[in-house]
């Protein structure tokens, strides 16, 4: 596993990434071709659910429902035409968008705070706030989902955005990954500061959290991506329709939309390409991020 | 640190309120619900506001002789199975034939990781299509070798295979980025050294670049089998937990009670059960990376 202290020199872009790779790639032997070949009929393999979801979106309802797989009407953009019209998928995008950004943030913020604390700071108590928020780790969010709906019962805020939001936030794998990187941080950047008599949140702000900008922005990314795809408690806290994200509207509708697999598809097009699109901008980040981290989910 | 101990009241003071804004979520949404959880496994509290009342271990007691439960732990355990060994495996595999230094890095990391930005909604549409017995993809491509039509999804046998397919369709990407990182970290002077020795490409990876990857594969591993034990999404929404409750995991068995069946309580106790399940899966698998690693 990459360590943080690594992430400055593990290379993220195609080019440096090719440059430190063993050197015997320069020419290509009979392996060398071998392996492409192989890479290239797998990569098509990964591929092709996406060509074929794109063929499917772009056929007319009759079309779609043929096996054939050319289609005998032409191309057309009539399912994405009536996904948008009809369909409730942009206040759906307005809401996976605006609660992922929000819980992004929250997260993030609240957990560098704490994840400095217990970095930098020794106070009563600090050691077992640590071990609690750590031992966390191991809750898996899935078997809370009763009890947290309960409480969102009691606090009235089923159906509602904070209601949606605020469970999402405590994610205590962020604080270890972030305390993991201010642990790193030389210490005597912050003292001169502190000797100057700058406040710790002083300090904070304009030394330390400029200093964790690539951290940040790894962090950021994939807690914007979980929240964006998660699909269990939007499930089961939101009925209202004005008020789901894209995966919880995309599967009410699946079964409402029935055998119109072309606007289904377009659908699952519409809902997916965001992300493309922010991974294509920012592939270089993400996948440092990675690489740099080391944690996941599903 | 006995320069900071000088000022320890403001400290302490300081350390709280940096810490206040996590620590209150923290307590609402992670403590609250773990506590109440806990009380609610005991009572034969129900959805709609009915029951309430203190049973003892009653729930408990039901749920292990309930057999839809351990269907559904042997349903997700299985899976596990099923889709740990090529998550890593295959993710592997991928990692070590794109780090050949190969041209085109960009578009084989793009082919294998996009799949993972996608939402387990958009996953699940595309696939239940691709498998469809009439008009699937895979149907199709099976006719052009004249072979009958398989309902994948369907058939009890092949519903759970069908479903692990899409799970490492979807999800290699992670492990193969990590792969591919820890990869690019081996020194490149150890392979001089190897090809100095005379060792060929077999002989170099068996030596080398295996065991340098132990650290990364315990990794994997780790996360992948918590992962996967934690399946939900895919399965539900693919298969409904069908053909007869074959690929029901355990997060759709507690959802259902709970959520179905209006029983809290029994929920409650299920999803306890299924948290030492998993914590008896992260002790064992701790047990033996520390005995690796000794």
């Amino acid at each position: 596993m990459s360590t943080l202290t690594e992430q400055h020199t593990v290379p993220a872009g195609g080019r440096s990434a090719a440059s430190i790779a063993p050197a015997r790639k320069k020419k290509l032997g009979p392996a060398g071709i071998a392996a492409l070949v192989v890479l290239i009929v797998l990569a098509v393999a990964w591929l092709l659910p996406f060509f074929w979801a794109i063929v499917t979106s772009l056929k007319s309802e009759t079309d779609a429902a043929s096996a054939a797989l050319w289609p005998a009407q032409g191309f057309t953009f009539d399912a994405y035409a009536k996904v948008l019209a009809e369909g409730n998928v942009p206040i759906w995008a307005w809401n996976s968008l605006f609660t992922a950004a929000l819980i992004t943030l929250i997260t993030v913020l609240t957990s560098a705070l704490a994840a400095y604390a217990f970095s930098r700071m020794r106070f009563r108590g600090q050691k077992w706030a640590y071990i609690v928020v750590i031992a966390a780790i191991a809750v898996p969010p899935q078997v809370l989902i009763v009890p947290l709906f309960y409480e969102m019962l009691a606090m009235d805020l089923v159906d509602t955005y904070w209601g949606l939001i605020l469970p999402q936030v405590v994610q205590p794998i962020i604080v270890l990954i972030l305390k993991q990187f201010f642990d790193q941080i030389p210490i005597e950047l912050e003292d001169a500061a502190r000797v100057d008599g700058a406040s710790r949140l002083r300090v904070f702000t304009s030394i330390v959290m400029p200093l964790s900008r690539p951290i940040l922005a790894a962090v950021s990314i994939f807690v914007f991506v979980w929240a964006w795809n998660n699909f269990l408690w939007p499930f089961i806290i939101i009925n209202d329709p004005q008020l789901m994200t894209l995966p919880v509207g995309l599967q009410t509708v699946k079964s409402a939309y029935g055998i119109q697999y072309a606007q289904n598809m377009a659908m699952a097009i519409l809902a997916a390409l965001p992300l493309i699109i922010v991974f294509l901008f920012f592939q270089r980040q993400i996948i440092k991020g990675i690489s740099t981290t080391g944690f996941g989910g599903q | 640190m006995k320069a900071l101990r000088s000022n320890k009241p403001r400290e302490n003071l300081t350390g709280w309120a940096f810490i206040a804004p996590l620590g209150i979520l923290f307590i609402l949404f992670m403590l609250v619900p773990i506590l109440w959880g806990i009380y609610l496994s005991f009572t034969n509290q129900s959805l709609t506001g009915a029951g309430g009342d203190l049973i003892g271990f009653d729930n408990y007691a039901e749920a292990l002789a309930d057999p839809d439960m351990w269907r559904s732990m042997l349903n997700t355990v299985w899976f596990t199975v099923l889709s740990t060994i090529p998550l890593v495996v295959v993710a592997l595999a991928l990692a070590l034939l794109v780090n050949t230094g190969l041209p085109g890095q960009w578009l084989w990391r793009l082919s294998f990781f996009m799949p993972y930005l996608l939402a387990s909604t958009v996953v699940s549409l595309i696939w239940v299509w691709l498998y469809n017995p009439q008009l699937g993809l895979f149907n199709a491509i099976l006719g052009w070798f004249g072979i009958d039509p398989v309902t994948w999804l369907q058939d009890p046998d092949l519903a759970m295979l069908s479903v692990v397919v899409t799970t490492v369709w979807w999800t290699i990407g992670f492990n193969f980025l990590l792969y591919l990182a820890a990869l690019q970290n081996i020194p490149e002077t150890q392979y001089e050294a190897a090809s100095i020795d005379g060792a060929g490409r077999w002989r170099t990876l068996a030596s080398i670049t295996i065991p340098q990857l132990g650290p990364t594969t315990i990794m994997v591993v780790v996360l992948q089998l918590l992962a996967s034990l934690k399946v939900f999404d895919q399965i539900y929404q693919m298969t409904g937990g069908g053909p007869a409750g074959t690929t029901r995991s355990a997060i759709q068995y507690i959802f259902e009670t709970g959520f179905t069946g209006f029983r809290f309580g029994y929920s409650s106790a299920i999803s306890y059960i299924f948290f030492v399940l998993i914590i008896i899966v992260s002790v064992i698998q701790f047990r033996i990376t520390a005995r690796r690693s000794a």
